[in-house]
């Protein structure tokens, strides 16, 4: 108990020491919308200088991905030190300095299953935020069932051709890149998929966004006509894109429940309470919230500590997923329930353009996206209670 | 530190499993002594074994001859007692009384711990008064008298209680019953002239007791910590068979979960394994779900509660109350998808529902636990 404590003592100094230099106050201030998350990119432009200092600083460290080698762009931190990193950002409130599907999604993917030259070239360029990467998975016909996808790369010597169509696509009219799941084999469902990546600016690829309930358009439909993929951007190998894509399904789900965040600093009933609260029955509500809230949170650091060192078992992130973004939508149920009439307000400028009804709008997609509650609990039961017939 | 058992506390596990599995099983502990009628609700021999492991005095201070351990450690041991719904004076006596004598002077500590170290003294924890658990508000008094006080007054759900050798006694010593201050805790032995036991069966099988004290006499060494600064003691107290009654419920929750997706695997109907319907694979999931959150909140609030921390007491109600939630579900769930044969006496998920309604009003039950949340969180 006391080894670790020593050992990391002048670590977390060092730590906070660096973060008090060179995280700027402006970067310590909770996220208001959208537009200051700092996603990278080609076409970044910083929303303010703070941002852009923020990043900078972070990088050069390898701190936008602490636990990756240094070799790959990260700063090589062991796990108890990442998580002393994270804690210490946690307590200065400090925003990500990079937001990245990169990061989240496909550079685990790429640690595990990449050649060297991929894992040096696209994970560096991650790291660095240079290229922003979107996620080619759901089909128009292919939701729940996504293994039925027929988004196809016919194989043209050195090079694919990919004609399809994929949706739900995050962001892909910002993106760079994509990675893609595409039918190479229409033989065999499960081994006839490919993990393929392509730039987005390749003749052939349009997007659409799709405009959602709560008003925004995060999500795109995304045309493939004739686009050339040459061989050597596959990730894995032919035909065995599925095992790629369920690995890196785990760390998304991972992403969406919430798992390792930061903002968890006060109960919702302590922030809600604040404009009074004379109904006894919503406050009863609001505990039970919290005591779930708080238990999650408990769930979510163990969670974290059990994936960096290979415990666990490796079908978790399903159920954290599940009760994450379940969580979250009963949270933004109550943010709207605490606001009254204030928080139907669409558009004035005292709700910051109604950002909470958007939020809690937008939330009801976390228990859809990257997999809904029923399969997360179809494959709960299936893979870890191995009830029969799942 | 991170949330998972270190390789020590992983090897107490193992071992502590398979002894309770054994020892400790439901045929050979819970419904013997129920089915004898015993009038301590739990075996003697089975506590000296627990001696034997080194169990009894896992939380006394090494410099007492105990092994110094934590919460967490003893979290371990209570969840594999409530996985074999072990009857035990375990949470009472070494886990709470244990916590309230390290604040006892030397000569109280010196004639009670050897006891419960060789497994063969038991403590009782005498704060309730009442059906629900309000420990903020203490009436049983005691006056000074002499050199001592004497006490008069009635605490409920002593369990164990007529089977102790001391009772430990959360009274008022000065002030308003719902005064902070003014609260002293007393070690009173069990043969003090004036104390009289209602010993009851409860639904779990467990004794308790209805304790009246008329004017009994205690010396004035029979103080542990301050006389009228008691409270912080008794917090302690509080704290450790909360978090205690938290990992015992898990332990239930764990053992009634996986007698019921055992069940499912088995039990055919329509021609098929009722554990392939989806309508009880996603009862079962989701039920999974919850039972690893409340296992995380309570190993969470051990290791707060270990470490001294001052959000220890914001995580201990969190545990108790998440615990205490879970664990109702699973057992609610369990008789439910073990259809008839969950109603019988035959099967022992009846078992596990029985312990768990005691454990929840144990140190408090999960509303006023939730309640307590949202107090210290400023609503």
């Amino acid at each position: 108990m006391s080894e670790p404590a020593n050992d990391l003592g002048p670590f977390r100094a060092e730590v906070r020491s660096w973060l008090e230099a060179n995280c700027p106050s402006e970067m310590r201030e909770p996220i208001r919308d959208e537009a200051e998350v700092c996603w990278g990119g080609r076409n970044y432009v910083p929303h303010s200088p703070a941002q852009k200092a923020w990043l900078d600083a972070c990088v050069a460290k390898g701190y936008t991905v602490p636990d990756w080698p240094k070799a790959y762009g990260g700063a090589g931190m062991s796990a108890p030190q990442a998580k002393i990193w994270r804690e210490e950002l946690s307590r200065i409130n400090a925003r990500s300095p990079l937001n990245s599907f990169g990061i989240w999604m496909l550079g685990p993917a790429l640690l595990k299953f990449g050649t060297e030259e991929q894992k040096v070239h696209y994970l560096n360029e991650v790291a660095q935020g240079k290229i922003r990467w979107c996620q080619g998975y759901s089909e128009p016909g292919s939701g729940s069932d996504l293994v039925s996808l027929q988004t196809f790369g016919e194989d043209m010597g050195d090079h694919w051709q990919v004609n399809g169509q994929k949706i739900w696509t995050s962001y892909a009219d910002k993106a760079d890149w994509i990675f893609c799941l595409v039918r190479t084999d229409k033989a065999s469902k499960y081994q006839g998929i490919s993990f393929l990546l392509f730039d987005m600016a390749s003749p052939g690829v349009t997007t659409k966004p799709i405009k959602l309930i709560s008003g925004a358009s995060p999500f795109c439909e995304t045309f493939f006509d004739n686009v050339k993929v040459p061989k050597n951007q596959i990730v894995g190998e032919l035909n065995r894109g599925w095992d790629v894509a369920k690995y890196l399904l785990g760390h998304e789900r991972e992403m969406i429940s919430g798992a390792g965040g930061t903002d968890r600093s006060s109960t919702i009933g302590a922030t809600l309470s604040k404009n009074g609260l004379d109904e006894p029955v919503l406050r009863a509500e609001l505990a039970k919230f919290d005591v779930d809230a708080l238990a999650y949170a408990a769930m979510s650091e163990k969670f974290m500590d059990e994936v960096k060192v290979g415990k666990g078992h490796p079908a978790k992130s399903n159920m954290m997923k599940y009760s994450g973004t379940e969580l979250n939508k009963r949270r933004l149920e109550l943010v709207m329930a605490g606001g009254g009439s204030e928080a139907l307000e669409w558009d004035s400028i005292e709700t910051q353009g109604g950002a909470r009804p958007r939020n809690w709008l937008r939330t009801k997609a976390n228990s859809i996206e990257g997999g809904t509650s029923e399969v997360m609990l179809n494959v709960i039961a299936k893979r870890i209670l191995d009830l029969p017939g799942a | 530190m991170p949330l998972y058992h270190s390789e020590d506390q992983a090897m107490l596990a193992d071992t502590v499993t398979g002894f309770m599995a054994d020892e400790g099983s439901i045929p050979k502990q819970l419904r013997r002594w129920r089915d004898a009628e015993c009038k301590d609700g739990f075996g003697h021999e089975l506590w000296g074994k627990f001696a034997e492991m080194g169990l009894t005095g896992m939380l006394v201070s090494e410099a007492d001859g105990g092994l110094g351990m934590g919460h967490v450690e003893a979290g371990i041991v209570l969840g594999e007692i409530g996985r074999n719904l072990t009857p035990s004076p375990f949470l009472t006596t070494s886990v709470m009384g244990v916590t309230a004598l390290a604040g006892a002077s030397d000569d109280v500590r010196g004639r009670y711990l050897p006891g419960v170290i060789e497994g063969r003294t038991v403590l009782a924890i005498a704060i309730d008064e009442g059906a629900k658990h309000r420990p903020e508000r203490i009436a049983c008094k005691a006056e000074r008298a002499g050199n001592g006080f004497r006490l008069s007054g009635k605490k409920d759900f002593v369990v164990h209680g007529a089977s102790a050798d001391m009772l430990i006694v959360a009274a008022r010593t000065s002030g308003a019953d719902d005064d902070d201050a003014g609260v002293t805790l007393f070690a009173v032995p069990k043969d003090a002239a004036g104390i009289s036991h209602n010993s009851v069966r409860l639904v779990d099988s467990a004794m308790a007791s209805h304790v009246t004290f008329d004017n009994v006499e205690l010396d004035g060494d029979a103080v542990i910590g301050e006389v009228d600064g008691g409270r912080a003691l008794l917090n302690k107290v509080l704290s450790a068979g909360r978090v205690g009654a938290a990992a015992e419920q898990c332990g239930v929750a764990s053992g009634a979960f996986d007698r019921t997706t055992d069940y499912l695997k088995t039990r055919k109907q329509f021609g098929k394994l009722i554990g392939e319907f989806q309508g009880l694979q996603h009862r079962a999931a989701h039920l999974y779900a919850e039972l690893e959150i409340a296992q995380a909140a309570a190993i969470k609030a051990q290791q707060l509660l270990d470490g001294g921390s001052e959000r220890a007491d914001l995580m201990v109600s969190v545990a108790k109350a998440k615990a205490g939630e879970v664990c109702n579900l699973a057992v609610r769930e369990g008789v439910q998808m073990h259809g008839g044969v969950g109603m019988t006496d035959e099967y022992d998920i009846g078992l596990y529902m029985k312990r768990d309604r005691a454990l929840s009003e144990f140190m408090g039950d999960r509303f006023y636990h939730t309640d307590r949340v949202a107090k210290l969180s400023g609503y």
